[in-house]
């Protein structure tokens, strides 16, 4: 019909009370200028607001960031909350203060990547690339 | 998801099958053209559509999140497409307008979709002609149309709607300047946000002075605070009477048709311009001559 305009489109947001949002808003930023299509949804989100966002917006992958130490709760969580809400192929990566023994068991809890401080942004950039890529079509 | 299945997912209003049809048609996918052919169009004549236009930072998303929630309260369905634009260098964008709209995110009746505007001339409007169906056919009897006022393929999209707000803030100053050659002109209601704060009333004389000098009728100025939900049910009782204005009048039909032919030409521009692009490669044009000449030829040997 037209020319193939296919962008990847990912979810950056924040779950739970923590609102400490500059290294969310860096990687929106870092994806943008990578030709990212980025919807922010911000601070302070419940998990079912985030994936019904995902839904909604039809994005190929969803970046989550925590700071509080929350994220074992709260990452699984926006998993669970994908899965209830029909779209359990959607990949979530998760970003923050993140002790590396909790990136085991977040992995198994169905989170695709866990960036930890200090992570270079072309490897967070690359990772959210291959979750686009790979994500089957619902 | 195969086609059949998408359809009957808009029928049961399933957000999943709204949002990917959404992006079948953004992305320029086959099966698009299946799945607009097959939509309601009982619906989309019936719905109303909404655009609303803005500086940044005049509260747009605020108000549309107010404007929701007001609806709501009457067991509308809601549809919203939030346009922000696409870096010109990068190609990506930040799609920003949900944050103040998450509050209705968990809502199965608010529909919402983000569009940037992937740098296409005229395009986008094709694009967001094609989601107000999709949600209208979804039964989306209200449908709003986010998009910040400026440059040619913004104006374009407001021409999709049935009923144009510019929201305006005191304080805005140059932007406000800026705006004053165009769209008022395509404003049919003016809305002054933020009216708590100073400077609110002087913007609102400004415009009632400004608007009336060109016409007989001076545009009415409605003044709201959309974070308190301020001025909102007055509001939205203008924009009620001026539809059934415009539905007694025939001026909806004018603008309907207006707005349908204008996405014509672009779906017409859409599907043309990769065949010309492949065309102008394929010939390796000389770097002298006029271009002006070269482009008519290449348009009368199609």
């Amino acid at each position: 019909m037209t020319e193939k305009t296919k962008k990847h489109r990912v979810l950056v947001g924040k779950p739970g009370l923590d609102g400490h949002d500059r290294g969310a808003k860096f990687i929106a930023h870092a994806l943008r200028d990578a030709g990212f299509e980025v919807v922010y949804t911000g601070i302070r989100r419940s998990p079912d607001e985030i994936a019904a966002a995902a839904i909604q917006e039809d994005v190929d992958a969803i970046g989550l960031s925590s700071l509080s130490g929350a994220h074992m709760r709260l990452f699984p969580a926006v998993v669970e909350a994908l899965d209830k809400a029909g779209a359990p192929e959607i990949p979530v990566l998760g970003g923050g203060v993140i002790p590396d023994e909790d990136i085991v068991a977040l992995k198994a809890a169905g989170i695709a990547e866990i960036f930890t401080p200090g992570t270079p942004v072309d490897k967070i950039i690359s990772a959210f690339q291959d979750a686009c890529e790979k994500k089957p079509a619902g | 998801m195969k086609t059949s299945r998408l359809l009957e997912g808009l029928k049961a209003r399933d957000p999943r099958a709204i949002g990917r049809a959404i992006s079948l048609v953004e992305n320029g996918d086959e099966s698009a053209e299946a799945i607009l052919s097959a939509l309601d169009e009982n619906f989309v004549s019936e719905a109303v559509i909404i655009g609303i236009t803005g500086p940044p930072g005049a509260g747009k998303s605020t108000l549309t999140n107010s404007i929701i929630s007001e609806l709501r309260q009457s067991g509308k369905r809601i549809g919203i497409i939030a346009i922000d634009p696409s870096s010109p260098i990068s190609g990506g964008a930040i799609l920003g307008d949900r944050i103040r709209m998450m509050q209705h995110a968990t809502d199965h009746d608010v529909v919402m979709r983000s569009m940037a505007t992937r740098g296409r001339l005229g395009g986008l409007c094709a694009t967001a002609g094609a989601a107000v169906r999709i949600m209208a056919s979804s039964g989306c009897s209200f449908i709003i149309i986010e998009t910040v006022g400026v440059g040619q393929s913004e104006m374009d999209i407001i021409r999709l709607a049935d009923i144009t707000l510019l929201v305006l803030a005191p304080g805005l100053g140059d932007d406000i300047q800026a705006m004053k050659a165009g769209l008022l002109e395509v404003a049919d209601i003016l809305v002054v946000n933020k009216a708590d704060c100073k400077g609110a009333d002087i913007l609102a004389m400004d415009l009632e002075a400004v608007t009336r000098k060109g016409s007989s009728t001076p545009t009415q100025v409605s003044m709201t605070v959309a974070t308190e939900s301020k001025g909102i049910a007055e509001l939205l009782d203008r924009i009620d009477k001026l539809d059934s204005e415009h539905r007694d009048t025939g001026e909806r039909k004018t603008r309907r048709r207006a707005a349908h032919e204008q996405e014509v030409l672009d779906w017409c521009l859409e599907m043309l311009r990769p065949k010309l692009q492949a065309e102008i490669t394929k010939r390796e044009l000389p770097l002298l001559g006029d271009p002006r000449l070269k482009a008519k030829k290449i348009l009368e040997e199609q």
